[in-house]
């Protein structure tokens, strides 16, 4: 059974060393223009029209895809150094990182010609935000109790219920969204469900109501429909049969480098704090840490490689997820545990402490958003053969 | 390469699964399923996997014996495998030939020096060093002077003071004094003791990835078989989590030992970044030991506790292969020594250049 789960080693590309090199250079560049700080960017909301517009002008948004749609058709491995190197440094990228991401490439493989030549160009040019709509009131991430439902109606559909926890809800120009169209059957549990592509800013109907972090953030979203009509070329894929569409999707979400990288920042700012001559203490803690990232890099690339040889890797998908998002939110914890005895009059000591304090209150959000670290633990239990 | 892979997997498993099924082995009464397997693992030319052609090895590729010791990690047995490779790689090193027969290393631990004198005598104890008293030679990294030299010593020439780790394996004590060796070449640049605790600990990983992996699959075939409050224990989610997370660390060994093969594979030398893989594998395959083994015990309840069981076998050689060539704690001050020195904004440079 464990034979299944398979880590090749993938080193990256020269292609992908060479871009990193200009990546890093545009963001030098873009930090020396004030356009973000890294310093202070891990605590802003991440959302920068302008920035995304800049990268959509550098090719880096959309990369794999057909350049008949705005793509670049470049690798999957590429696109991997150039998200990692933005999440390295907290780049700004939330205004366009989604569809980039899974918005993209649901639309790329179920929406029709009409749509993919009008919507994906305004995704790589880095003027579309999109947001998924999911989760519900009192179902989370059980998709088989969704109750948000679309009706039939003369030329689309009349979408009603809710969404929840609906990031960028508030800034998106789209949803693509999971409604129940029909009952689910005895036979089929997973029957009756399907996914919508939603104007949001142009569909009478919709309500956005803000969700605030308990540290004052706001990010997350209540979405209330209320016959809202939606065209019928609107729907991706088929109709009734958007399980499938839903969870191969969470491929694409769960094992790119995003999903570990999140607090790195408090790990750069303790090599700083702790000096070049750390005691054993010190140097133990960091050397488990830079360990771990490691292999967890390691592990994300792997899974990049089986992406771009057309595989769905599921399963590995999952188990950088999982390991990857519990890695980032205990990081805070530890840093702050190596953290302890530093002379708080220390260069940097304030700037760590400052981005420390951020990180310790939104690490509990990072083993919820995306899928839940018990819902990851099924899906890998599945992949073991217990399900 | 796949063929390759496949071919060599494929042997080692047959092997293994023939000779060295751990069931097997506990039922055994004595020991002699030991030379059966040793013998056909050395006909196999398996045991000489880094040593080349022309002296007297197999000539694999180096990622092809970690293959090797991944399958054997598999089956969690108890012979010098990992340690007959090591000799036969440091010994070519040096352009000496390789003799069959199981071997060892020495030194195993950080700040020991084998010192070889002017009148050709080796000087010095070497603590820790896996199944002395079970191998007929050991490869010896010594110092002429300031200069490091490899040294084919006969067992039968040392002091050996018995000594074993968790699992009950031989962990000896070597006293080399007077010993004159068989042979004595000086080594090329670069290969010193710290190469070998690097190869040392790089062959570990190996091992104890397949050691969860076979954790993990045993774990799995139990909780699906064993039957508690009316269903197989593998339907309760919580050991569903146990058993995914189990899969994570796995996993995570897997591929930390697929970096470092992949690594030594294409190095020259060691360099810094060998290190850095080197010591990033073996402190994090070193965590997932820990994890693993705990895990691996929960899922079975008191049956895995027992020495009946065939658990036992892996999860005390995992405690012990985590310990040897330097534990994770070691590997990870070295890690974080070098990080530190290179300072904050060097660190993802550092991490990306992998």
């Amino acid at each position: 059974m464990a034979s299944a789960i398979e880590f090749d080693p993938i080193r990256l590309p020269p292609e992908a060393e060479a871009l990193r090199l200009e990546v890093r250079a545009f963001l030098d560049e873009q930090i020396a223009e004030g356009t973000f700080d890294p310093n202070t960017a891990p605590k802003t909301d991440g959302f920068s029209r302008e920035f995304s517009r800049k990268l959509g002008a550098k090719g880096w948004i959309g990369m794999t895809w057909p350049k008949k749609y705005g793509g670049h058709e470049r690798s999957f491995l590429e696109r991997y150094v150039v998200t990692e190197e933005l999440r390295a440094v907290a780049a700004p990228t939330r205004a366009h990182f989604t569809a980039d991401r899974q918005s993209g490439p649901v639309l790329l493989k179920y929406a029709p010609e009409e749509i993919k030549l009008d919507v994906l160009p305004r995704i790589t040019r880095g003027e579309c935000c999109f947001c998924i709509g999911m989760s519900e009131p009192n179902t989370g991430s059980d998709l088989f109790a969704a109750s948000a439902r679309a009706t039939k109606a003369d030329g689309g559909w009349l979408l009603n219920g809710a969404k929840i926890w609906t990031t960028n809800a508030h800034h998106a120009e789209y949803m693509i969204g999971l409604f129940r169209t029909s009952p689910a059957t005895t036979e089929n549990r997973r029957h009756g469900l399907t996914q919508f592509l939603v104007d949001m800013k142009n569909t009478p109907g919709i309500a956005v109501n803000p969700i605030r972090f308990m540290n004052g953030m706001h990010d997350f979203n209540e979405v209330v429909f209320e016959d809202a009509f939606i065209s019928d070329n609107h729907v991706l894929g088929e109709i009734d049969s958007a399980w499938k569409q839903a969870t191969t999707e969470l491929a694409y979400e769960r094992s790119g480098p995003e999903r570990f990288l999140e607090t790195l920042y408090t790990l750069v700012e303790l090599v700083r704090a702790l000096g070049d001559r750390p005691d054993t203490r010190g140097a133990e803690g960091v050397g488990r840490l830079v360990a771990q990232l490691h292999t967890m890099r390691r592990m994300s690339v792997s899974v990049n490689g089986m992406l771009q040889a057309g595989k769905e890797p599921m399963l590995e998908g999952s188990i950088v997820k999982e390991l990857g998002t519990n890695w980032e939110q205990a990081l805070p914890g530890r840093v702050r545990e190596l953290a302890a005895f530093i002379d708080e009059e220390t260069g940097n000591r304030a700037t760590l402490d400052d981005l420390l304090q951020h990180a310790i209150l939104i690490a509990p959000k990072l083993t919820l958003q995306g899928g839940t670290t018990e819902i990851l633990r099924g899906i890998v239990a599945r992949g073991l053969g217990l399900r | 390469m796949e063929d390759t892979d496949s071919i060599i997997i494929d042997t080692a498993t047959r092997i293994f699964q023939d000779l060295g099924a751990p069931r097997t082995i506990l039922n055994a009464r004595d020991e002699s399923w030991k030379q059966a397997l040793w013998d056909t693992l050395e006909e196999a030319g398996l045991t000489q996997a880094w040593t080349p052609d022309d002296l007297g090895g197999a000539g694999a590729d180096i990622a092809d014996g970690f293959d090797v010791l991944r399958v054997a990690g598999e089956y969690a047995v108890s012979i010098p495998l990992a340690e007959t490779l090591l000799a036969g790689w440091l010994l070519a090193r040096a352009d000496i030939v390789v003799p069959q027969g199981p071997m060892t290393v020495a030194p195993a631990r950080r700040g020991e020096r084998i010192e070889l004198d002017a009148d050709g005598a080796l000087r010095g104890t070497a603590r820790k060093i896996p199944f002395a008293r079970d191998a007929g030679g050991i490869a010896v990294l010594a110092r002429r002077g300031n200069d490091a030299v490899v040294a084919l010593v006969d067992c039968a020439d040392c002091a050996i003071a018995a000594g074993k780790n968790l699992a009950g394996d031989a962990l000896d004590t070597v006293c080399f004094d007077g010993v004159i060796p068989q042979i004595v070449e000086l080594a090329p640049d670069g290969i010193d003791e710290d190469a070998l605790f690097q190869m040392g600990a790089a062959a570990r990983t190996a091992q104890i990835a397949g050691g969860l992996r076979g954790i993990l699959d045993m774990s799995v075939d139990y909780a699906q078989e064993r039957v508690a409050f009316g269903r197989p224990i593998g339907k309760f989610q919580a050991v569903q989590h146990n058993l995914a997370r189990l899969g994570g660390e796995t996993a995570a060994a897997i591929a930390a030992v697929g970096a470092v093969a992949d690594r030594l594979g294409r190095s020259a030398s060691f360099d810094d970044q060998v290190l850095f893989e080197v010591a990033a594998a073996k402190t994090r395959v070193g965590e997932a030991a820990g994890e693993g083994a705990a895990i691996g015990h929960q899922v079975h309840g008191a049956i895995g506790f027992t020495d009946e069981h065939i658990l036992h076998r892996y999860t005390m050689r995992l405690w012990s292969w985590r310990e040897d060539f330097g534990s994770e704690s070691v590997w990870a001050v070295r890690l974080g020594e070098m990080v530190a020195a290179r300072g904050a904004d060097a660190l993802w440079p550092m991490v990306t250049a992998q």
